[in-house]
Order: structure tokens, then C-alpha cells, then sequence
């Protein structure tokens, strides 16, 4: 029932029923002002519930938003803001919110208890997988996910300030104008559609005017003063190391294209100040989770905030004076007070209503509806007719954030509550209500007070000037569980009552971390932060202990729930990870190559050509254009870098096994890279371009890492070293032209035509690119008369083009990673598929490029026993005994006749191909003691691809063993 | 007499523009980057001052043609010449540099780099080596609401990409 | 977490990589024998408390630092150019 007719209205739709509301309002306001009561169905038992709060620590009021891909499960009334066309649903009920199924369970409740999981799917064990799981987990859950993907957009941000203050009541506002007016850069987050807090809720006067107006001068105030930033519906959901917050921002207003729906803050600040509150505790009292049955202050906020009243006839359930404010509230605006019932004995209260002092509800009514309740009084019971009960156990100091790192809050027993533990969260201080300060004005005054002590900190100079508002005391004797019969409700979203709880103390389950998860009290969206304090005094009562001695559960982040989207935004489809492509990305693409992902590069497999319907015949392909003409493969992936200065040499001395001093300026050489515990890092070919000066190259895969390894060199192992490195990866592209025509391929682009007396094998040098100058390297990746050619990056696409088009006029063209696989294995040059991180110098044959003429990274770990001899699995080559039966990577290799089991394994395959230049399938692996065993046949067996072969052990080098073709 | 032809890193990528922010391409002609040898730092920033204009600027900060560029390292825009004192490595073609400029330039990039670029902070002329969502960018402010950001060139893509979302977002608000 | 890096001041951990213990920082000689070797590779203390170790502001500056922390409170004591440190 709405208390005025609202100037706006929007239309949204409950379970398809078309309901009038106010815009902006919550969806919870809107229900109740409309009647209705019933809204979801509980987690266990499935027993039908009603909005239980007005804040984000709802516990019963989850509905699910949309549908499809965009339906969003889990959603509290009482945060959802009402807009035009929203369409909601119940969930947790089939086949309808009135008459649900499974209500059964309540029925069968007491085979239900806590633990019951435990104690029921134990056995018969094979009964688990087919039959208690697919059960299980198709009755748990509250919401359901669409399995969809979800087409809306999530963003996350940054933000940087002196002072973050968390929470925007009256405390909250006070910080920040006392911050904000000393010159502090301040953000104040608040999770409410606006900022206010309590001061919004309540009927209360602040410096002689309506707390209201206050606020909103406040706020103004704070709007107009350019160093400080409000962000409303933003809860900060989590305190992380060394300032730095996590929150969490809902945009107003419906979804609509690119317009994110949350955003996930990482707010950076200098000092922060909790000013998050506190939230009301029920009472357990048989029956108390009725609809209808609502918290004191919640009932207050509807009817003050939102001019709802949730109910005809209210009754009041309280322990503490705060409860009697609802009361008088409701007479303020004439809504019929039907009772209010104060559980102290010694209350000193009044009212113009029915009032119970040393009373306790003991009963309640009304299966979809709160219809009646009933009460002990002075020995006897009385029914009380009330479709609303609003009830106060009492304030929870909101302590959350203080405890997200590490710390415990401390028992203050005047308030019966925890409050925050100093200097919890470094850099944090709390004032207001989250600190157990409880009056309007002490809050106004606690908020001054820290945000001045804050910027006095920072440097500032602030005053401090606190309007006058209420001081009003805040008494209360603590009352956790009514005594006597029934289900008492205290996690209302777990469906934990106080005799799970007993049941946990009984069966030896005492820790409260382990009454927790023995009856996931404080478990599921909520986080028990309306229950745990009520959860606790029950445990304590029920192992003899006091609530200080049993200690609080430990509160994680978030504070509320984050979708999954927001912590992640920016990371779903193209924003997964950076993509580098080559400069002659496009150009392969338009050849119809499929692009394969090598790092973060693309790069192409194969160029496919007409009539070709199998990848191999386009590798088989390829592979001939080196062998017999020409081939084109854009090789700037590979990591090149840059090496100068005084030492430049001796850095290479220390990071290569072998001796790179001695190296010619006009020459390359290859060179092996060892970790420092021995086993082999990264190879690849390094220049010499002047005396001072050295280009690198990495393989594609360990590029970085090897860049921060020769960084940790130089910074940590040997800063006496005088060398500068730079990565030139990105500087070059940089093409491989290979086959027996390359050098005449290469005489169409250069502007002098080579020769074999200035560029034999391994020489290196400046040339002119058709007019551009690039650097030409005389190496051979696939065994054959090559070149890599490199120009500045800029000249890339062109001068593959240019390459390709000339090497197709040659009978060649360009090829991929396939072709280039096939070529590396038929020479028996290694990739990380053999260097993958395991195999030291000595298993791939390379024991003798480790100089004993100097000292390098890996040389004294890798001398060590066990990393060479007879049984290391040494580095060979394998052929199919039946040249048409492929082999596989993967594969094991066993003696001859042995089993092939694990214990008989004796080694394994790296890299496997068919050649179609020896006609056979060839592999490479590692068996023991290799090298001595050429010749020898032994069994390749695969069990996952149940492929078995018999192959000869050789050289790993099957193809032109002397190195004629490279050279000649 | 056949002849290469030079193609910009962002070529067929920009300029974009939402909400009143703009990115487009900048095209540096000639990046050096220097890091002097030891105890040449003075040396270096003599020659560079002597051959254009401004020798090596403050750690996190441009001087002219002279952006600082990590640890030991400089950039410089231009041809220099120090033999000797310092390493010269042609960069010119490994960088993709693009301005973004308008009134929301700080908020998008707020939703993509994890340092303060707020104006009071991070003035005319300091520059981060920072992150840009995954990638390792250097981000310079060249004016009051202008920021030119360097990332590799071939990361363009993704570079455009990530801004185009953010700066979407950022519109949509 | 952050690191407050001496080049570029306070960063979020996202930019740096963990190498390990700055223990790294005193390679033992060619032959300083097995022992010694084992322990520069492999041997470690797990501190409740103090420590230092080596970060590289991979995705910043390029420095490889030592930084002091604290494993149970997470203060950051202090960061310092590994090429500064003494050896
Ligand atoms: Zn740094």
C-alpha cells in the first residue's frame, strides 16, 4: 500500500503479472506496496518468503532479471531498482511460487537436518556418481545460469584518491565534507541509488531541519568541491593489500548497447574511513521467516523512504529501544500499530498502542502470509492479529572490510555486538555506526572527528564543524532464541535453524568454523550477515562458552555478491589476451592460410592451393619449394635482440655455453642457452655486426623469457658487465628464403647480387632492399642454401609480396609452420618440443659446446651427477620400419619385446612428420642411452591414439648429413 | 627498378571516435633508443643537447625529443650519433603510437591502466611505463587532455581494439 | 598488492614478476662445489615473517628489484635496484 499516489509510474512485470511502480524505486518497495507478500522460495526446504530487509544483506527476496542469455539469478529485491518493461521472475519454485513442489521437503524436514548430506550420500558408494550427484545438483541452487553466453557488457576500472570513505550516512558525509573541505582528493562510495544512508530512513531533525535537507545540502556541497568524487550504487566489497580496495558499481538505468551494466573498481587510497553502518539481526522465534515478517528498521525505511507500508496492522518485536522508533514511525503516518512487544523485562518506553514489556513471540500464522502472532505475556498467551511484524534483535556493526585482512573484531558487550579491532586494515579507520557508535549525532561527530585526523596525516589542515542532531540512547538486553518449540529460523537463506546449530555442538562440531560448514550457516550469497552474531550466541550457549570466546567466522571479500563479468570485463573474446601479428598477416590470409596461434603471434600452417583437400598435401607441397626451388616463410616471431657496448661479447660468453668472443664481426653462430640448475633454456643463431655490437635470436616461444633472463644477468648476477640490450623483435621483419634458387630469388630484391665468397654460410650484413636498407643473415633452418633477409617493419608486407611473387615465377612460394616442421625434423634441429625444459645439453648430443674455458649460467649445475651418462633418455632419430605407418608424439618407446607398460618405458617422442623427401615417417625422441643404440629396433607404442610401430634408432640427422646443401 | 612500399602499424585501424575522444596515429619519423654506458650519462645527455636539443630528461618525463623509456633507457626522436657513450638502437618501425585526446581521454583510459593519470598527478610530459589491459605500453600526456600511448607494433590491433571498447563504455555513460 | 618500484613509485603487483628469493643475488663461483650449488638452486627458507626477494617490473621500467616484505602482515618494506645491491 502506497502511503501517496506516486507523481510517476513505470510498468514491470512479477511472474508475468504487469505491477505499477515508482521508477527507481526498489523492486522490493514496489512488491510490497502492491501487496505482495510472497516472493521466493527458500534455498533447502523451499518455504515461502517475503522481503526481509530494505539493504544488500537480503536474505529471502531473490528473484532472477530477464531472461535468455541475459538472465541474471540471485538478484536481491531490495537493490534492483525498478525501470520500465523490467521483467522479473520468482526462482526456487516449480511449478509456481504458490504451489511448489518441492515444499515437499519441509514435510520431510526432519531427515533433513543439518549434516544430513554427510550422513545420507555416504552409501553404497557407487550410488554416488549416477544417482546422489545428478539429485543433488539439480535440487541445490537458488537461480539457475542460462548456460548462454552473455551478450552484455561489464567493465572494470581504476581510481586513485587520498581518502576513500566507504559508506555515505550520516557519518560517511561528515568525513568526506571534512576531508573534501581541507583539500583532499576523496572518493565516498556508497551501494544505495543515493547517498544518505539511515538519514534517508529515519524521521529525524539534523541542525534544525529535516535530516533529509541536510543531506542534500551535504551533498551539494560535496558535488561542488572539484576534489571530491561520489560514487553512488558502488559497494566497496573488499580491503586488499597496501590501500587498495575492490568495488563494485551498478549503472543506473536499463541495459542498452555497449553501456556496461557493472563495473568492477580497483580504488587505490592513500587512507580509507569505514563508514559502512550496521545492519539489524533478527530474533529466532518459531516460525519467523513468514512473509510479512520483516526487520524493524526495514519496515521503517519502506514507509519513510519509499511512502510503503508493508502492512495493515504492524506488530514490533524488539530487545532494544531503536525497535520502538518503527513503532512510532507507523502512528507518525497513521498506519495501525497492532502491538509492540519488548522482550526486557525493564523497558522504559511509551506509545499510543498496544505495548508488551517481558514479552516474546512465541507463534506466528499465515502459510503465504503473515496473518497472526502469538505472544507470552505475564504467564500467558495472547494472539495478536498483524499481517506485518517487524522485529529487532538488536545492531550489527557492519566490521566486514575490517576483517578481510586477517583481522578479528572485538566483543563489546554494552551493545552485545562486534566492532572493528584498530588498525585491522593499515592505512583504515571506522566511524559511525560500524564502529558501535549509534546516535545521529555521535556519528556526525566520530565521522568529523577521523576524516580530521586523517587529513592531518595527509598534511592538511581541517576544521571541524558538527551540526547539532539526535542523541538518542541506544539500550539493549540481548535476546537471541525464544525459548520453547519449533523451527527457529537464523540463517533464513541456508534454512539454518537454532537446533541445527545445537545439532552441530552436540556432534562434537564446536569450532564455529566448523559449525559453519557443518550447516552452511552464514554459506551463499548473504554471507550470514544479518545471521552470524545471532548464529554464534546460540553456538556459545549451547558449548557453555561466552560469544567473545567463541569467536567470528572470517570474513572474506567480496562483501556482496560480484558477478563473475565484472571481475573479468575486458577479457572475454578479443580482450583473452593481446594478439601479435606478423606484417604479412594479411598477406597469408588472403592466400587462404589457416593462422595458428604460436604465443601471442599468428602465424600461417600452410597455404593451401586449388585441388588441395588435405593439409599434408599442402606441407608435402611446401617442403619440396625448399628442397627443389624456393621457399618464403616470414620468420619475425622470433625474438631478436639487440646487444652493445664494452662487454657485449663477454655477456654472451656468460649466457651461451659456447664462445661467442671469438666471433668474427660479418659472422653468425648458433649458440645454446642453459638454465642456471643445467638443463637447456632457448638456442638460436647470434651475429656479430661490430665489435661492441651482437643481434640475438631467441626462439618465438622463449623471446621474453630469455629478454628477462639477460636483464636478471646484467642487473642481478653481473652488473659489472657494460652492455645494453634492447628488444628488436618488433623493429624487423624478417623472412627465411631457403631452397637451392634462394640466392637467385634473393639477386631480383638486392640491390647487389650475392655471391658465395662475401656471403658464405654463416656470414651477416648490411644490404639494400630494393632501396631500403636491411640486414641479410646466411642461416639455414631447413638445411638448404638460405637466407634470412630483414627490413624495418614498416617495408614488411611489401617485401613479402615481392618475395613470394618472385619465388612463385621460380616454381617455389611461401610456406608454414607445417612445411617448416618437416624440414627442421629431417635435419634434426631441435624446438622446445626436444628443449622443453627437462633435457640438459648432454641428452641432445650438444655436451661438447659446453666451453671449458670459461665460466656460464648452468655450466657448474649441469656437471652434476645424474645429468649425464648411459641412462639419460639421449636425443635420436626414429624411422617407421613400414615407411607408410605414421608415428606420434607422445608415444613411448619400448625395448623390442618388452610390455608396454610404465615401468618398461625407456623413453619418448618429441616431433614426428611424414617426409616427403625421404618418403617415410620420421620422429624425434629422447631413449636411453641413444646415441649408442643406433640401428637398434624398438617399439613405439601410443595409448592414447592405440597406435603401435616398430622403428630404427639413427641419427637424428636424416637428411644430408654432411651439410653440403646449406653450405654449397 | 622494383620498390618497397611503407605501410603505418595502424594502417586501416584509425582514427576512431566516441563520445568526444578521438584516437588517431602518430607517425614518429625516426625513433633512437640511448642507454649510455657506464658513468656516461652526462656524456650522453652533452651530445644529445649538442645534436637536438635536449639532453636526457628526468626519469618518467619527455624533454622534447628526448622521452624516458625505462630503466637506463631513452628514446629519442631523431638521429643521433653517440659512439662511445651510450647504445643507439634504431626503433622507428617496433613501436605503434597513437594519441588519444579529448575530455573523457583520462576516464577510458582509467578503465584500461593500472596507474593514477589523473591531471593533478600525472602531468604535461611525465611518462609511464605501465600496462594498457594486457600489453607493456608507454604512456606520455602531451597536452591537457592528450596522452600518447607506445605499444608494439604488431599488438595495433589489440591496442585499438581495447581502446574502442573502453571508449564505448565510457560514451555510453 | 603494491610495489613502490624506485624508478616509477607505486605500482600495482600486475606489472612486476616474481623471480624468488634474493639469495639469487650471490651466484656461488664455477667450482664452488655441489653443495654450495644446491643451495643456491634449491634450498629455501619459508618465513613467517621478513623476507626478500627478487621482482622484475616486467610490464614497467625494466628493473629487477629487491623488495622486503613482510609474508604475515603483507607490508612492503622496501624496494631497491637489484643492480645496486650489495653482493
Ligand atoms: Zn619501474
Amino acid at each position: 500500500m502506497r502511503l501517496q499516489t506516486p507523481e510517476k509510474t513505470v510498468t514491470f512485470t512479477f511472474d508475468g503479472r504487469r505491477i505499477k511502480a515508482v521508477p527507481g524505486e526498489p523492486l522490493s518497495a514496489a512488491l510490497l506496496a502492491n501487496g505482495i507478500k510472497l516472493v521466493a522460495r527458500s534455498f533447502k526446504y523451499h518455504r515461502p518468503r517475503g522481503v526481509m530487509s530494505a539493504g544488500s544483506e537480503e536474505q529471502n527476496a531473490l528473484v532472477t532479471v530477464g531472461h535468455g542469455a541475459q538472465a541474471e539469478p540471485n538478484v536481491r529485491a531490495t537493490t534492483l531498482e525498478v525501470s520500465e518493461g523490467l521483467e522479473v521472475s520468482s526462482q526456487n519454485a516449480w511449478p509456481s511460487l504458490r504451489y511448489d513442489a518441492l515444499a515437499v521437503n519441509d514435510l520431510v524436514s526432519p531427515f533433513l537436518a543439518a549434516g544430513f548430506y554427510y550422513k545420507t550420500f555416504m552409501w553404497p558408494r557407487s550410488f554416488w556418481e549416477k544417482l546422489y550427484e545428478p539429485v543433488i545438483r539439480r535440487a541445490a541452487g537458488l537461480g539457475g545460469l542460462s548456460g548462454e553466453t552473455n551478450p552484455d557488457t561489464y567493465e572494470k576500472a581504476f581510481a586513485f584518491c587520498d581518502v576513500l570513505v566507504i559508506g555515505a550516512g550520516p557519518a560517511g558525509l561528515m568525513a568526506a565534507l571534512t576531508a573534501g573541505r581541507a583539500g583532499a582528493d576523496v572518493i565516498i562510495a556508497d551501494e544505495d541509488t543515493e547517498m544518505g544512508g539511515r538519514l534517508l530512513r529515519e524521521r529525524e531533525q539534523i541542525d534544525g531541519k529535516d535530516a533529509r535537507a541536510w543531506v542534500a545540502d551535504a551533498l551539494a556541497e560535496l558535488d561542488a568541491l572539484p576534489n571530491v568524487r561520489c560514487m553512488t550504487r558502488t559497494t566497496v566489497t573488499g580491503a586488499y593489500d597496501q590501500g587498495t580496495y575492490g568495488a563494485l558499481e551498478r549503472l543506473a538505468g536499463a541495459r542498452a548497447a555497449d553501456k556496461p551494466v557493472e563495473c568492477f573498481w580497483r580504488i587505490v587510497a592513500k587512507r580509507a574511513i569505514l563508514c559502512a553502518g550496521a545492519l539489524e539481526r533478527p530474533i529466532a522465534f518459531p516460525n519467523n521467516d513468514r512473509p510479512g515478517i520483516m526487520m524493524a528498521s526495514a519496515v521503517r525505511a519502506y514507509v519513510n523512504r519509499w511512502g510503503v507500508a508493508p502492512g495493515k496492522a504492524v506488530a514490533v518485536f524488539g530487545n532494544n529501544d531503536d525497535a520502538h522508533r518503527t513503532a512510532h514511525d507507523l502512528a507518525e503516518v497513521g498506519i495501525k500499530v497492532a502491538a509492540v512487544i519488548d522482550s526486557r523485562d525493564d523497558a522504559k518506553v511509551s506509545g499510543d498502542y498496544p505495548l508488551y514489556t517481558g514479552a516474546q513471540v512465541i507463534a506466528t500464522k499465515g502459510r503465504h502470509g503473515l496473518k497472526s502472532i502469538t505472544i507470552r505475556h505475564n504467564g500467558g498467551t495472547r494472539t495478536i492479529q498483524a499481517d506485518c511484524l517487524a522485529m529487532s534483535g538488536g545492531w550489527n556493526p557492519t566490521v566486514h572490510l575490517t576483517c578481510h585482512m586477517n583481522g578479528r573484531p572485538t566483543w563489546r558487550e554494552e551493545i552485545a555486538s562486534f566492532v572493528p579491532t584498530p588498525d585491522s586494515i593499515p592505512g583504515m579507520v571506522t566511524a559511525g555506526a560500524c564502529n558501535g557508535t549509534f546516535s545521529t549525532v555521535a556519528c556526525l561527530t566520530e565521522g568529523a572527528d577521523v576524516a580530521a585526523d586523517v587529513a592531518r596525516d595527509l598534511g592538511l589542515k581541517p576544521q571541524t564543524t558538527v551540526p547539532a542532531a539526535d542523541d538518542a540512547a541506544y539500550a539493549i538486553t540481548p535476546l537471541w532464541a525464544v525459548p520453547g518449540k519449533g523451527r527457529k529460523w537464523i540463517d533464513f537463506q541456508n534454512d539454518v535453524h537454532v537446533k541445527d546449530i545445537r545439532l552441530a555442538a552436540q556432534e562434537n562440531f564446536r569450532s564455529v568454523e566448523h559449525m559453519k560448514r557443518y550447516t552452511t550457516q552464514g554459506m551463499a550469497p548473504d554471507q550470514g550477515k544479518s545471521s552470524n552474531v545471532v548464529a554464534l550466541a546460540v553456538l556459545a550457549d549451547a558449548t557453555g562458552r561466552g560469544i567473545p570466546e567463541t569467536g567470528t567466522t572470517t570474513f572474506r571479500p567480496p562483501y556482496v555478491p560480484v558477478s563473475i563479468a565484472a571481475m573479468g570485463a575486458g577479457s572475454q573474446g578479443k580482450g583473452f589476451a593481446p594478439e601479435r601479428f606478423t606484417t604479412s598477416h594479411q598477406a597469408s590470409i588472403a592466400c587462404d592460410a589457416p593462422m595458428i596461434e604460436a604465443g601471442l603471434w599468428y602465424r600461417p600452417s600452410y597455404f593451401p592451393q586449388k585441388g588441395e583437400t588435405h593439409w599434408r598435401q599442402s606441407c608435402d607441397r611446401e617442403v619440396g619449394y625448399v628442397r627443389n626451388a624456393v621457399g618464403v616463410c616470414d620468420v619475425s616471431t622470433l625474438g631478436k635482440i639487440d646487444i652493445q657496448g664494452p662487454d657485449a661479447a663477454a655477456l654472451l660468453d656468460f649466457v651461451y655455453t659456447n664462445m661467442f668472443s671469438t666471433l668474427k664481426v660479418g659472422r653468425v653462430r648458433y649458440g645454446l642457452m642453459l638454465r642456471e640448475d643445467g638443463h637447456v633454456m632457448d638456442d638460436g643463431t647470434t651475429a656479430r655486426l661490430g665489435a661492441q655490437h651482437f643481434v640475438m635470436t631467441t626462439t618465438t616461444a622463449a623471446a621474453g623469457l630469455v629478454m628477462r633472463h639477460l636483464e636478471f644477468v646484467l642487473q642481478v648476477l653481473r652488473p659489472d658487465l657494460d652492455a645494453k640490450i634492447i628488444s628488436v623483435t618488433e623493429q624487423w621483419a624478417q623472412f627465411a628464403v631457403a631452397g637451392p634458387q634462394a640466392r637467385a630469388l634473393l639477386n631480383t630484391v638486392l640491390d647487389q647480387p650475392l655471391d658465395d665468397e662475401t656471403w658464405p654460410f654463416m656470414a651477416c650484413g648490411a644490404v639494400d632492399v630494393a632501396g631500403v636498407r636491411g640486414r641479410l643473415f646466411r642461416i639455414s633452418f631447413s638445411g638448404e642454401h638460405a637466407y634470412e633477409v630483414a627490413v624495418p617493419a614498416r617495408y614488411g608486407e611489401s617485401l613479402f609480396r615481392m618475395l613470394v611473387a618472385q619465388a612463385e615465377v621460380m616454381g617455389g612460394g611461401p610456406y608454414g609452420m607445417e612445411a617448416l616442421n618437416v624440414l627442421r625434423i629431417e635435419k634434426g634441429f631441435i624446438t622446445h618440443a626436444e628443449i622443453h625444459g627437462r633435457t640438459t645439453a648432454f641428452d641432445i648430443g650438444m655436451g661438447r659446446m659446453v666451453s671449458a674455458k670459461k665460466d656460464c649460467i648452468g655450466k657448474a649445475a649441469a656437471a652434476r651427477p645424474g645429468l649425464s651418462g648411459e641412462m639419460r633418455q639421449q636425443l635420436v632419430g626414429l624411422r617407421a620400419k613400414s615407411p607408410d605407418h605414421g608415428l606420434s608424439a607422445g608415444a613411448h618407446l619400448f625395448a623390442k619385446d618388452a610390455a608396454e607398460t610404465r615401468v618398461n618405458s625407456q623413453g619418448y617422442v618429441t616431433s614426428a612428420c611424414f617426409s616427403p623427401t625421404l618418403q617415410t615417417h620420421l620422429a624425434l625422441g629422447f631413449v636411453e642411452n641413444g646415441r649408442a643404440r643406433h640401428g637398434e629396433v624398438i617399439k613405439l607404442r601410443d595409448h592414447l591414439r592405440d597406435i603401435t610401430e616398430e622403428v630404427e634408432v639413427c641419427d637424428p640427422v636424416f637428411f644430408d648429413p654432411t651439410g653440403g646443401r646449406a653450405r654449397g | 627498378m622494383v620498390k618497397l612500399i611503407a605501410l603505418t602499424p595502424c594502417a586501416g585501424l584509425l582514427p576512431i571516435t566516441h563520445g568526444g575522444v578521438e584516437v588517431t596515429e602518430v607517425r614518429p619519423e625516426r625513433l633512437m633508443s640511448v642507454a649510455p654506458y657506464a658513468g656516461q650519462s652526462k656524456a650522453t645527455s652533452a651530445k644529445l643537447k649538442e645534436q637536438i636539443g635536449e639532453g636526457l630528461s628526468a626519469v618518467m618525463c619527455r624533454a622534447g625529443a628526448v622521452t624516458w623509456f625505462g630503466h637506463g633507457t631513452w628514446l629519442v626522436a631523431g638521429e643521433v650519433a653517440l659512439d662511445g657513450v651510450a647504445a643507439v638502437t634504431d626503433q622507428s618501425d617496433a613501436w605503434a603510437v597513437v594519441a588519444i585526446s579529448g575530455a573523457g581521454a583520462e576516464d577510458v583510459l582509467a578503465r584500461l591502466v593500472p596507474v593514477d593519470l589523473r591531471a593533478g598527478v600525472f602531468k604535461k610530459n611525465h611518462v609511464a611505463k605501465t600496462m594498457l589491459g594486457h600489453m607493456a605500453v608507454t604512456i606520455t600526456r602531451t597536452d591537457t587532455a592528450t596522452f600518447e600511448i607506445m605499444v608494439m607494433r604488431a599488438m595495433a590491433r589489440t591496442l585499438v581494439h581495447d581502446l574502442d571498447i573502453a571508449m564505448r563504455g565510457v560514451a555510453a555513460r | 598488492m603494491r610495489i613502490t618500484c624506485p624508478n616509477c613509485g607505486p605500482r600495482d603487483r600486475r606489472e612486476f614478476y616474481y623471480q624468488g628469493d634474493a639469495l639469487a643475488l650471490d651466484r656461488p663461483a664455477e667450482d664452488a662445489g655441489l653443495e654450495a650449488w644446491d643451495d643456491y638452486l634449491h634450498n629455501r627458507e619459508n618465513p613467517a615473517g621478513d623476507t626478500a626477494d627478487l621482482w622484475f617490473h616486467e610490464a614497467g621500467c625494466g628493473a629487477w628489484l629487491v623488495v622486503e616484505r613482510n609474508t604475515v602482515t603483507h607490508a612492503v618494506h622496501k624496494a631497491t635496484l637489484a643492480e645496486k645491491a650489495k653482493r
